[in-house]
């Protein structure tokens, strides 16, 4: 490197560590962030509330009553003779679920003949809407089972159910390496297409351009700071989740810090892609945050599985780079791989830095038209 | 008088507002990159599960069971082999996503013992995911034990049966899309609510026109509500714009009365503002309000229930989101356009809405007398 | 009422530890050009900000207009006009637009905002685009005719030409010139030494204290220098 380029990338780090306010923001609010997400936000679906309708109560309507509300799945929160009660609930938020009961429920069941249940859910958020169903059912027929295997002896088929890689079905397990994404795609492009440009708006990149530097020694001049920042911001979101939410590290942490600064580099190739292609800095905001952050935290896998979405939009998440890295980043987390099953999204992601870095050096506009 | 100062700096504003072409065009155009990516995106059904079958009895039973699984749509046999081996690796490189191990014997032991046991292994990495595919497949297994029991045993008395018939309240389709598009305009409105504010003012700052008006006689909370009021309006525009396209492209259902979701939307946008003003007192650059502003709303759209159920979070964490105007004005949202709720069924997350949004804007008009000289 | 148009007494200013502006006292008679001059870091913007109600005094006061900096300053404020040192009118505006604004906020009557903008495109020979796109030299021009648009009995300027070509600035002075004559005193701050001799007196400042203060005449002669210029050099030499 250079002793000119050498220079330059030193006044760029002085620039950013000087700029107290922004470098506390970009240090401290990523960690805010994936601490407080960690533990906040979960898809277990707990405490549902129940609405229990029962026109007679007989000995099987409360012995079903009592399981269900035994264990930490339910909660009764009503008992009502009909289904009337249940819509004001619903509507004021203060129920999900219904049971209903037909009346003379035993007394069907005594003489084996189908006994009705109306199972009504709240179903505007529909995921939470079919597990909950989901608990239900399965109180149910396990009592189902249970008055049978009084009378008879049906088949029973027992499933032994394993939850690889995961096996308390922690979200936080999930979420976090789709954080880690976010908070790098936030610092990585959002930060270097804002820095770069301001320095077009102001005019001191002219400057840069009369100075024996080249162009893409001043993008490597700006980029390496920004490489520094986000490194920092993967160690200490990792260590949070190590230390914090105890996310397993079954593969190799080597690996991991390194496919984190491929994407960091991927993120920061599209923010200066950004900043060549834009005009002036609020330009380079909007787009960057349309162009990185969106697909990042909608697209990418992170909240939202790619296979439940619709073709189109999977083929769309091919082109972002998040995506590429959730699945990386799961697989040494979780799943303990290498390299062996994850050379393909590494050679993707490898692929891209190339391609947007060398369309960024080739669009490079230093002057603001 | 005040009136007048009033009259003319709106027309400021909202020149400057409508000469901005970029920032026009793409608050028309949000609304629907937005509703469409997120209404498309945000769904956690399961398709269809890849199962890696490691079948060791291959008898009519365990052909009966995948056949079944099968016939369910949910579930694709993608490939098996006698190899547990292959079948890990084949959950490690996400070429599976469920293995279903049937083990020797299945057969015998069902019609010598009534019980049988297997294998369902799956790619918990999306927790979610697995638990939802894991009860399907329970659910599916239980029933071909019922069908083997009834089969094996026709003359027996039969047992007691339970019929169980769910109904979907509000979301007859089970459309993930009804339900996260009242999320998506309340992060619409509260983008333009805080962050716009946020940038606005610090623009002001930043060009120096901020110290050329305070040295005018101009009354400081003439140059607030100068501020605000535009940006009000133009965030109740963005509200309107997003339940049309909302309503006529998505299809979404509208059952609740609009007059009230534009009602709470005014209250609401005293909060969002509010917290605008707020960022702008506290930062010098317009780079460090979109941070700010961004990382606020970030928060406050995780925590507010918008892509996870705030029933589901911890205790403490639901508590903070009782003090989260977003997740007030996104219950309201839900409860009037799906529910079709009243007045009195939102009158409590309303009163905090309006009761927090009097102290938000008390407290940054405050603030910003104070730090403005 | 008083008959100065500025009264400093003591005036002081401290950021912590440091001392910007170290209790300075000076008179300005009404319709004086006054020239308030510096080097860089030396205190004067500082010191205007005071003047002009953007920062609070630590110590000492001020009186502008006959009124107290401090505790009138909303009276204050409608007698004087202002222009900064960085453009800060409105550049997505037109010229028209501008002025209609600060007339308003400045309580004129739509007749009177209506003819004085006309006068003032006429004086300046401006069309009514938009601000931002007029060269430099115009800018300056309309926003000092801004800064006077209400007739004000002060009048600041900091460093109102800088970077502007010299036929400008003459024309720039020339308004000044034309101001003072209707009784509007003009405060300014500069760089340009040889501006420092169009105004009737001048101060000096270095290190927060007032080094010297007279008319560019009377100083030339008590420090025995050829010209002001000389003279600054002098003085603000760091020792």
């Amino acid at each position: 490197m250079t002793a000119t380029l050498r220079a330059f990338i030193v006044k760029e780090l002085r620039h950013i560590l000087r700029d107290r306010q922004t470098l506390t923001i970009l240090l401290l609010m990523p960690l805010v962030q994936v601490v407080l997400f960690g533990f906040a936000l979960r898809s277990d679906v707990r405490d549902v509330r129940l609405v229990i309708v029962e026109p007679q109560s007989d000995y099987a309507t409360l012995a079903l009553r009592a399981r269900l509300a035994a264990g930490r799945r339910f909660k009764v929160v009503a008992v009502a003779p009909t289904m009337a009660a249940v819509e004001p609930l619903f509507r004021q938020g203060k129920a999900d679920i219904a049971l209903a009961f037909e009346p003379g429920f035993a007394a069907q069941l005594e003489a084996n003949e189908p006994a009705r249940i109306l199972l009504a859910v709240d179903a505007s958020d529909p995921n939470t809407g079919t597990t909950m169903q989901a608990y239900a059912r399965a109180v149910i027929t396990a009592y189902e089972s249970e008055l049978g295997a009084q009378r008879g002896r049906p088949v029973r088929i027992v499933p032994e159910t394993r939850m690889r890689f995961n096996p308390t079905l922690e979200s936080v397990n999930l979420f976090l390496p789709g954080l880690i994404a976010l908070v790098l795609t936030l610092v990585s492009a959002l930060m270097t297409a804002i820095s770069l440009s301001r320095e077009k708006e102001r005019g001191t990149m002219e400057i840069l351009l009369v100075s024996p530097l080249r162009p893409w020694q001043i993008i490597v001049g700006k980029v390496v700071p920004y490489l520094g920042l986000a490194f920092a911001n993967v160690l200490t979101a990792l260590l949070a989740a190590w230390l914090i939410f105890h996310v397993p590290f079954r593969g190799s942490v080597t690996l991991l810090l390194a496919e984190s600064l491929l994407y960091s580099m991927v993120s920061l190739a599209l923010g200066v892609l950004v900043a060549s292609l834009t005009g002036s800095q609020r330009v380079a905001m909007l787009v960057a945050l349309l162009a990185t952050m969106l697909p990042s935290s909608l697209l990418s896998g992170m909240v939202f599985p790619i296979a439940s979405m619709p073709p189109f939009l999977q083929a769309v998440s091919n082109i972002v780079p998040a995506r590429w890295f959730i699945i990386i980043a799961r697989g040494i987390m979780l799943k303990g791989v290498g390299l062996e099953h994850l050379w393909r999204e590494t050679l993707v992601l490898a692929g891209m830095t190339l391609f947007l870095m060398a369309l960024a050096v080739r669009t490079f506009k230093p002057r603001v038209a | 008088m005040n009136l007048r100062i009033l009259r003319v700096l709106l027309r400021k504003e909202y020149l400057q507002i409508f000469r901005d072409k970029l920032m026009l065009r793409q608050m028309i155009l949000m609304p629907f990159i937005q509703l469409f990516l997120l209404s498309s995106a945000a769904t956690f059904e399961v398709k269809t599960a890849n199962v890696f079958l490691v079948d060791l009895d291959k008898s009519a039973t365990s052909r009966g069971l995948v056949d079944r699984l099968h016939a369910s749509d949910r579930f694709a046999v993608v490939a098996s082999s006698a190899s547990m081996n292959l079948a890990n690796d084949a959950l490690l490189s996400r070429d599976a996503g469920m293995i279903l191990g049937i083990p020797h014997g299945f057969e015998r032991d069902i019609t010598t013992t009534r019980s049988g046991s297997l294998q369902l292994i799956f790619n918990a990495e999306d927790g979610a995911l697995a638990g939802v595919t894991n009860s399907y497949a329970q659910q599916i297994i239980a029933a071909y034990a019922r069908e083997l029991g009834t089969e094996m045993r026709p003359i027996v008395t039969e047992a007691p049966r339970i019929e169980i018939r769910t109904r979907g309240w509000y979301n007859q389709e089970l459309d993930y899309k009804d339900y996260m598009i009242p999320g998506i305009l309340v992060q619409l409105l509260t983008l333009v609510g805080t962050l716009l504010t946020a940038m606005n003012i610090v623009r002001e700052k930043e060009l120096g026109t901020l110290d050329q008006l305070n040295v005018t006689p101009l009354p400081r909370s003439a140059f607030i509500a100068a501020k605000l009021i535009p940006l009000w309006s133009i965030a109740l525009a963005e509200l309107a714009l997003g339940l049309m396209v909302a309503r006529w492209v998505f299809g979404v259902p509208i059952v609740g009365s609009i007059t009230l979701v534009f009602f709470a939307a005014c209250i609401y946008l005293f909060v969002a503002l509010g917290i605008g003003l707020w960022v702008s007192t506290t930062v010098d650059t317009q780079q460090q309000a979109m941070f700010i502003s961004f990382f606020l709303i970030l928060v406050y759209l995780l925590m507010s229930g918008l892509f996870t159920p705030v029933r589901s979070m911890p205790e403490w964490a639901q508590l903070m989101a009782e003090l989260n105007p977003v997740k007030h004005f996104i219950a309201i949202m839900r409860a009037v356009l799906l529910k079709g709720a009243g007045l009195m069924d939102i009158a409590r997350p309303l009163v905090i809405l309006a009761v927090t949004g009097a102290i938000a804007l008390t407290f940054a008009v405050r603030q910003y007398a104070k730090t403005s000289a | 009422m008083t008959d100065t148009a500025i009264s400093v007494h003591n005036l002081t200013r401290r950021f912590g530890d440091f001392t910007a502006v170290d209790s300075i006292s000076f008179d300005v008679a009404p319709g004086e050009v006054f020239g308030f001059l510096g080097a860089n870091g030396a205190g004067k913007t500082t010191a205007i900000k005071m003047l002009i109600g953007l920062l609070a005094p630590t110590a000492g006061d001020a009186r502008v207009a006959g009124l107290d900096v401090v505790k009138e300053i909303e009276e204050v404020r409608r007698r004087i006009g202002y222009m900064s040192q960085r453009f800060s009118l409105y550049e997505d505006l037109t010229v028209l637009e501008n002025i209609a604004l600060f007339g308003g906020i400045y309580g004129l009557t739509n007749a009177e905002i209506r003819t004085r903008s006309s006068s003032m495109l006429t004086s300046l020979g401006l069309t009514d685009d938009l601000v931002g796109r007029l060269p430099l030299g115009w800018k300056q021009k309309l926003a000092f005719s801004v800064a006077l648009l209400h007739q004000p009995a002060v009048v600041f300027l900091d460093e109102p030409t800088g970077g502007v070509d010299p036929i400008t600035r003459r024309q720039f002075w020339e308004l000044i010139y034309a101001a003072a004559e209707r009784g509007t005193t003009v405060f300014v701050t500069t760089h340009y030494m040889d501006e420092a001799e169009y105004c009737d007196r001048i101060s000096i400042m270095v290190d927060g204290r007032i080094a010297t203060i007279g008319s560019p005449s009377e100083l030339k002669q008590k420090w025995g220098v050829p010209s002001i210029d000389e003279l600054f050099v002098r003085l603000a030499r760091p020792s």
